[in-house]
């Protein structure tokens, strides 16, 4: 059985609730790190992270490839990408991802995930970069579908099947971030359920729930993917339709600002948990009935056979 | 200009560091500021810079107050933006940077406060090194110490201002609660050095003098205990040498005793 088929709900790790996260004794629970954090030498960070590894399933999110960037890595994004093996090796993730989006402006900087034309060349750039580092890890990575807050004209592609196209060409799984496909519904006008609907399913290596905040200017007009809320019952909602399409998967509970208690957070893990452990019964007794009543025994096939 | 697919990156970015008044007046930049959802991108990164300088330079953020901070920052990122995507590591030229600042010039202690909270992050993110005890000590005795040479353990970072007592001022505001107030009468106005370590998890740190300071920069260079001392005789001819080679045993500063 695959990773992303034994994991349940996980949490975003942060520092304060360190010690709670290594007595967690929770069903299914996992936690999420973005490794900049830890790309170290030594000290404390590592050794909390190595302490919590030795519990519980690990996964690795990165904010900072710039998989879409306009070039190809200069030779500071591939010492990035050495610093990530390391911490790959050291820490042996359950699992992997990045974001469908660029960070990197000629070497500066740019701590948010920017949008770009989907174009035959911007899919051709991607693959290349996510093969790049797919080998540098030696793992398959999963790539997270983006927030959207403006219209970009010359999309060749729509998103869904440049998503689909870059797991046929490089083996990449995705990450479907279901706060992101709501926001970006709400903020480009697109329909959210379809969405959930037409992401291909086989794919979906993790998926992300997180909070959102309304623009302080423009109010509902313009979510913003604040991470700093409880997830709306909205995004629960797409959440419960999109599990009982695909089944479990993986499940982080992604918060990032205005960090609550860690009970807070077990709070929303359970509320996963109990979506996931109920399509799982269900997945369960499916089986059941397939084996019961349509599998062909062998004695069938070989009437046909002959 | 227009936005095409093919120099979208470039526009994008230029309209994203486009000063407040260029963003909305340039026509250049129309198509992104027709959208308000693009002042989200302009907000997020800037804010993405401040808040690491934030969490970088605690104490001088808690010295000068939020809005100063900040303010400040927003120059310096505006000017020097991060090149590394580990912010933890960002503002190596801060100090640098508030030592020249006009609104600093009435606050001569916070170039020097901003390079203790520097040499923390340094001391926090260095790698993992074995102790040398400070019972080693006694191996000195009886050795000829042209010989020996004390190596600083890597995480060890030292720093001295010859007029403002930086240590003092920054230990107060770094460690202090929140809302604390902190009491400076029992400050003195005087030059002050500091060092900062890492012996094992925690980082550490302890006031020193600029005799100290001589010592330790010699013996990262390499040089033996007999050079470091005259280092530090160089600077302070008082100085008790035993005292301040036991002091930083005592404090863990050293990785390895090396006899030629």
């Amino acid at each position: 059985m695959s990773t992303h088929e034994t994991l349940g709900a996980g949490l975003s790790l942060k520092p304060q609730h360190f010690d709670a996260a290594l007595e967690a004794n929770v069903a299914g629970v996992w936690f999420e790190v973005h490794p900049e954090n830890y790309m170290v030498d030594g000290g404390p960070r590592l050794t909390w992270l190595t302490a919590i590894r030795e519990q519980h399933p690990i996964s690795l999110h990165g904010v900072a490839m710039s998989l879409a960037g306009e070039r190809a890595p200069d030779a500071a994004q591939l010492e990035h990408l050495t610093r990530f093996a390391s911490l790959v090796n050291r820490i042996e993730p359950a699992l992997i991802s990045e974001h469908l989006a660029w960070s990197n402006d000629d070497g500066v900087y740019l701590p948010d995930l920017l949008p770009f034309p989907r174009t035959q060349a911007a899919l051709i750039q991607i693959c290349a970069n996510i093969s790049r580092m797919q080998d540098a890890l030696g793992r398959v990575i999963a790539i997270e579908n983006p927030s959207h807050y403006i219209r970009i004209d010359g999309h060749e592609w729509d998103e869904i099947p440049f998503l689909h196209e870059i797991t046929q060409r490089t083996g990449c799984g995705l990450l479907l971030d279901v706060n992101n496909v709501y926001i970006g519904a709400r903020n480009l006008g697109f329909d959210a359920h379809a969405y959930i609907d037409a992401f291909p399913a086989a794919a979906i290596h993790e998926i992300h729930l997180a909070g959102h905040s309304p623009d302080p200017t423009l109010g509902d007009a313009l979510l913003i993917d604040s991470h700093d809320a409880a997830i709306s019952p909205e995004v629960w909602s797409l959440y419960e339709r999109l599990i009982a399409r695909i089944g479990p998967r993986p499940t982080l509970i992604e918060r990032d600002d205005n960090v609550p208690s860690f009970d807070e957070l077990l709070r929303e893990q359970a509320m996963a948990m109990r979506v996931l452990d109920a399509q799982a019964t269900c997945v369960l007794e499916t089986h059941t009935h397939t084996h019961t009543h349509t599998r062909p025994s062998a004695h069938e096939t070989l009437e046909r056979v002959s | 200009m227009n936005v095409t697919t093919t120099n979208f990156h470039r526009e994008f970015a230029s309209a994203l560091h486009a000063s407040h008044a260029d963003f909305h007046d340039n026509i250049a930049h129309h198509f992104f500021a027709a959208q308000p959802g693009f002042s989200v991108y302009r907000n997020t990164v800037v804010k993405g810079w401040i808040d690491a300088l934030q969490g970088n330079f605690p104490a001088v953020a808690r010295l000068v107050g939020e809005e100063w901070f900040r303010a400040a920052a927003a120059v310096f990122a505006t000017d020097a933006p991060p090149t590394d995507a580990r912010l933890l590591l960002y503002g190596a030229a801060f100090p640098a940077f508030l030592e020249g600042f006009p609104p600093a010039n009435e606050l001569p202690h916070l170039s020097g406060v901003a390079e203790l909270d520097r040499l923390w992050t340094l001391a926090h993110l260095a790698i993992d090194e074995p102790a040398v005890s400070a019972d080693s000590i006694t191996a000195l005795a009886g050795a000829d110490l042209s010989r020996v040479i004390l190596q600083p353990r890597q995480s060890a970072h030292w720093h001295h201002h010859a007029t403002q007592p930086i240590f003092s001022l920054w230990h107060a505001n770094r460690f202090a609660e929140n809302d604390a107030t902190i009491d400076l009468s029992d400050i003195a106005t005087r030059g002050e050095g500091a060092i900062v370590l890492r012996p094992d998890q925690a980082v550490t740190s302890h006031p020193c003098d600029s005799a100290t300071i001589a010592f330790l920069d010699a013996c990262r260079d390499g040089q033996t205990i007999t050079h470091a001392a005259a280092s530090a005789l160089a600077v302070a001819p008082e100085s008790e040498l035993q005292h301040i080679i036991a002091t930083l045993f005592q404090i863990d500063a050293f990785a390895a005793i090396r006899f030629l």
